[in-house]
């Protein structure tokens, strides 16, 4: 994954490959708006984010309004709508986790990665820590999904030699 | 078994059968453990008589509502020309449910099967199944096992060679536990924000794309295999206290348990028995509290209610509570009732679609008098005013997230008012609330 920013001229997603699995499943569906979820991931996938350029073309190549589209963004909290570290974590902290110290998962987590506090990038740009909602691994308490990678019963004294597989 | 721990003599495996064999994954490692024989056997039956053997099983959906499955079957419309959709629920959000997890990554064509098998009885050529955003190891399992069964012929335009088309979908959600809501599902497959929708008109009325649609769990999809190659009478035959309540049921058991894990038990086993030798009971020198005992939306249980219940809808609803998702909730005497129960009024004002006013409201003001009262900032007239916000948060909105998170404050005040108290009156001290 790479983030990119602004200032970058935007290089369009859906071309060669991408362009060609899109259109492959665009023939599965009855109508071009149901590839929203499946497009947006496409480009969060290719740049790291969901950015408003990203937006703007989801929004071309669906036959939809960019307004649209920001809406349907704004409402699931897995894409991300602003650059964030090469490596985004999430760390359950709903009741279930909580009870069994969800929460010094997080705190140690915040400190090994230098992030310092939820939601912020560490200075060296590699990773930002974020509290999710249940993972649906609750016997496996602390879950953390790290990008794609989900790692069960992550505690405390684990979190070094974990972030350290992330270089 | 009790996934991640070997079978207890107390379970009984069905569809736990293969859980943690990864050979039990592929297209050809399940047709060696006896798969895909059900769905044959379904290509050659009527729509009717499937629904026929799935009602006579007394199978009831796993999701949480416990509606039962043939009859939902049965609203599907019968030569109405219109095309129709099976959905498959694996959105599976609920805070303590991680038991479809198990299916999907370990027996993918169970739930390919039971889907397969589900289309054939709603008479739909379609099947999108909705899987969970956060949930990339099973969404890559699945994916691979759907795409196996295409290659093999066991789906698509030609299943199994029998001329009929039956076509599988495998669509990702992006982080929303409300999509889990049947309506809302359908709105995240069609392009849109997962807000429910108000019913009528009813998904077997007009569900995706407005056509005729089932929803199901893929827990409920998952059993219907063996329902078909074993009978539906041996699944009758399987429960411990009511006749209601039939079948196995996957139990994922998290907290403050010994072996916290995925278990499969027949109906009514005693809940006792589940948590003190399935599980092993309590960390030494710890004392059970309380059981959440269907994941977080139903109301909390004592040890007393837990000591003579019975795990099956009807036992569980004698004791005021519902088997909900089958997702348990176990703490001891360590765990501190008002901030976990603020913790979950968090999960659902976080996740909370906000068209409704009372939920939106209500369960972000639920929040914030909970944590005011945790850092030691509440007012003697808190209580009553959590018990005024919960009564205008239930049956009140367009779905039931909103009731869900009033649940846990009205039977926490109920049951452990002691805790409350002793926050408001200062003998207990405040809380620094969240990380
Ligand atoms: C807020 C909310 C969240 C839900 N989440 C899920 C879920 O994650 N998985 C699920 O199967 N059912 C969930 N349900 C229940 C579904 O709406 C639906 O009843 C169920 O999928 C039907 O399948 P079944 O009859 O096989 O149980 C949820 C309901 C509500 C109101
Ligand atoms: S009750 Fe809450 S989650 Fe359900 S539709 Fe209303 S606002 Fe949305
Ligand atoms: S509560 Fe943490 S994974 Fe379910």
């Amino acid at each position: 994954m790479s983030t990119s920013s602004h200032a970058e001229p935007y290089v369009p997603v859906f071309v060669g490959d991408t362009k060609a699995r899109l259109e492959a499943l665009a023939t599965k569906y009855p109508t071009r708006q149901a590839l929203l979820l499946p497009a947006l991931w496409m480009v969060q996938e290719a740049r790291g984010w969901v950015s408003p350029e990203g937006i703007t073309e989801v929004a071309e190549q669906l036959e939809l309004t960019p307004a649209y589209v920001r809406g349907v963004v704004s409402f699931y909290t897995m894409y991300h709508t602003h650059p964030v570290g090469r490596y985004f974590i999430q760390v359950c902290t709903t009741s279930p986790c909580n009870i069994c110290g969800a929460e010094d998962v997080v705190r140690a987590l915040l400190t090994h990665t230098g992030c310092g506090e939820l939601g912020a990038t560490s200075p060296d740009g590699k990773f930002t820590v974020a509290e999710a909602e249940c993972l649906g691994a609750c016997a496996f308490a602390t879950p953390v999904l790290i990008n794609d990678d989900f790692i069960e019963s992550v505690t405390p004294e684990s979190v070094p030699a974990l972030l350290a597989r992330y270089t | 078994m009790g996934y991640p721990h070997p079978i207890h003599p107390k379970e009984t495996p069905v569809l736990s059968t293969h859980f943690g064999d990864p050979d039990a994954r592929s297209h050809a490692g399940w047709v060696a453990r006896g798969g895909y024989v059900a769905l044959q056997q379904a290509l050659g039956m009527t729509p009717e008589a499937i629904v026929d053997e799935v009602k006579a099983s007394g199978l009831r959906g796993r999701g949480g509502a416990g509606f039962p499955t043939g009859m939902k079957w049965s609203f599907m419309p019968k030569d109405d020309g219109r095309e129709h959709y099976l959905c498959c629920n694996a959105d599976e959000s609920e805070p303590g449910t991680f038991k479809d997890r198990e299916i999907l990554r370990w027996t993918p064509h169970a739930l390919i099967e039971g889907c397969a098998i589900g289309c054939l009885a709603i008479r739909a050529e379609t099947c999108v199944i909705f899987i969970r955003g956060e949930y990339t190891e099973p969404y890559r399992i699945l994916q691979a096992a759907v795409d196996e069964a295409y290659a093999a012929g066991t789906i698509g335009a030609n299943a199994m060679g029998s001329g009929k088309r039956i076509e599988m979908i495998v669509h990702r959600g992006a982080g929303a536990y409300i999509c889990g809501e049947e309506t809302a599902l359908m709105n995240a497959i069609e392009g849109k924000r997962g807000n429910p929708r108000i019913k009528p008109p009813f998904p077997a009325v007009a569900g995706l794309f407005g056509l005729p649609t089932t929803i199901n769990n893929v827990e409920t999809l998952a059993a219907v295999p063996a329902i078909l190659t074993r009978g539906a009478a041996w699944y009758a035959g399987l429960s411990l206290s009511s006749p209601k309540s039939t079948g196995t049921k996957l139990i994922s058991v998290c907290g403050h348990v010994q072996r916290p894990g995925t278990y499969e038990i027949t109906m009514g086993l005693p809940m006792q028995e589940l948590i003190f030798d399935l599980c092993g009971g309590m960390r030494p020198g710890r004392t059970l509290k309380a059981v959440i005992p269907g994941g977080s939306s139903v109301p909390i249980m004592t040890p007393e209610e837990v000591a003579d219940c019975a795990t099956d809808y009807e036992g569980i609803a004698a004791k005021g509570s519902l088997l909900g998702s089958g997702g348990m909730i176990v703490m001891d005497d360590t765990t501190d009732m008002v901030y976990q129960i603020m913790r979950l009024a968090r999960f659902y004002a976080h996740e909370s679609c906000a068209q409704c006013t009372n939920c939106r409201e209500g369960t972000a003001w639920t929040t914030k008098i909970l944590e005011r009262i945790l850092r030691g900032e509440g007012k003697a007239s808190d209580l009553d005013l959590l018990l005024d916000l919960a009564d205008n948060m239930t049956g009140k909105t367009i779905c039931v997230l909103s009731d869900s998170c009033a649940t846990p404050v009205v039977s926490g005040i109920a049951k452990f008012r002691d805790e409350f108290d002793a926050y408001l009156s200062g003998a207990r001290a405040p809380m620094t609330v969240g990380v």
